[in-house]
């Protein structure tokens, strides 16, 4: 089983995803932006950070660096794809998630722990959790505020393809509390919180993260 | 040297949070006659000749892909720059005009 992650000129939480992959027990695998190549990975993180310094829009130039070309068609094809913050900007900006994330409707860096309620527990990286289940881990964003058209925003919620809500206070101004998405199939998710964050005793405010993680590894070697 | 003007503004519909950061401060300086602000995007692309139609052509499908997100932005448009300029120099002389009007109703009064 291996998990490619992928770094891009800016990105900051690689090398933590490179880690919750490796405590999973699967091999991590360090993918490059400038590589027209995934390497054969059976499932791919785009990680936090600022790629291409946020210059533009949030992931705007990152969706065309080279990796992207190989990784649009995968992603389309089925293959586990999870965006985490900067990566989900990515994913949005790639439309392979409808939506886009803007600034924080009040302005502020928010880096908090943050409650999150998993509303879909059948996508590739969502299948360790129960439907419902209330998990703790790391939120930090200036720009996380999930937008969409209404039609959008009803179409998500009756296809079930909200896969993660803020509990509490919405910390961003999301619309509707969406704090994460799945594509139809259930292979594509972004969210703005960090999982990788929340994967070991004594670093982070949980280990609810290693889910993610699992999820993956037990899709896989199914598939 | 040409160069094109691609102005982008987020829709109508979608917060503005640094707008309304500047809409915020506006009163500080005494500015007070201004109920919102919305902020925008302005790019500039050069070409080493003329703009013809062919560069508007491939500014518009700049403007369309990376220079906005259609999800949340607006191309409000694509010109070249002569005639932005021609614009606002139109502008000016009707700026003028008024000015003149003014002035020569306040000296028939």
């Amino acid at each position: 089983m291996r998990i490619g992650v992928v770094t891009f000129p800016g990105s900051l939480d690689d090398q933590d995803a490179l880690r919750a992959v490796r405590l999973v027990g699967a091999e991590a695998v360090p993918l490059w932006h400038g590589d027209e190549d995934l390497r054969g990975v059976d499932a791919v993180i785009l990680p936090g950070g600022f790629s291409y310094g946020d210059y533009l829009r949030c992931g705007a130039i990152a969706r065309f660096a080279p990796v992207m070309g190989a990784l649009v068609p995968a992603a389309q094809g089925g293959l586990p794809v999870l965006g985490i913050c900067n990566g989900f900007q990515v994913l949005c900006e790639s439309h392979l998630l409808p939506g886009a994330l803007i600034r924080n409707d009040h302005r502020k860096f928010v880096c908090r722990d943050q409650v999150l309620r998993v509303e879909n527990a059948a996508t590739a990286w969502t299948s360790d959790y129960e439907q419902g289940q209330e998990i703790t881990v790391v939120l930090k964003n200036g720009e996380g505020s999930y937008v969409a058209d209404e039609r959008t925003l009803d179409a998500l919620e009756a296809e079930g393809r909200v896969a993660f809500r803020y509990v509490g206070q919405n910390p961003n101004g999301s619309y509707r509390d969406i704090a994460g998405i799945t594509n139809e199939r259930g292979n594509v998710v972004g969210l703005m919180p960090h999982p990788e964050h929340a994967v070991e005793e004594g670093y982070g405010p949980s280990v609810d993260g290693l889910g993610f993680f699992t999820s993956v590894l037990a899709q896989v070697v199914r598939a | 040297m040409g160069n094109v003007v691609v102005d982008v503004m987020l829709k109508p519909e979608i917060l503005d949070p640094q707008g309304q950061a500047v809409a915020g401060a506006l009163p500080r300086l005494g500015i007070d006659q201004f109920i919102d602000v919305r902020q925008g995007k302005r790019f500039v692309l050069t070409v080493d000749g003329e703009v013809t139609d062919e560069v508007l052509a491939a500014a518009r499908r700049a403007a369309e892909t990376l220079l906005s997100n259609p999800v949340i932005e607006d191309v409000v448009s694509v010109r070249a720059e002569q005639d932005v300029e021609a614009v606002r120099a139109e502008q000016d002389v009707e700026a003028v005009r008024a000015e003149q009007d003014a002035a020569a109703a306040e000296s028939a009064r």
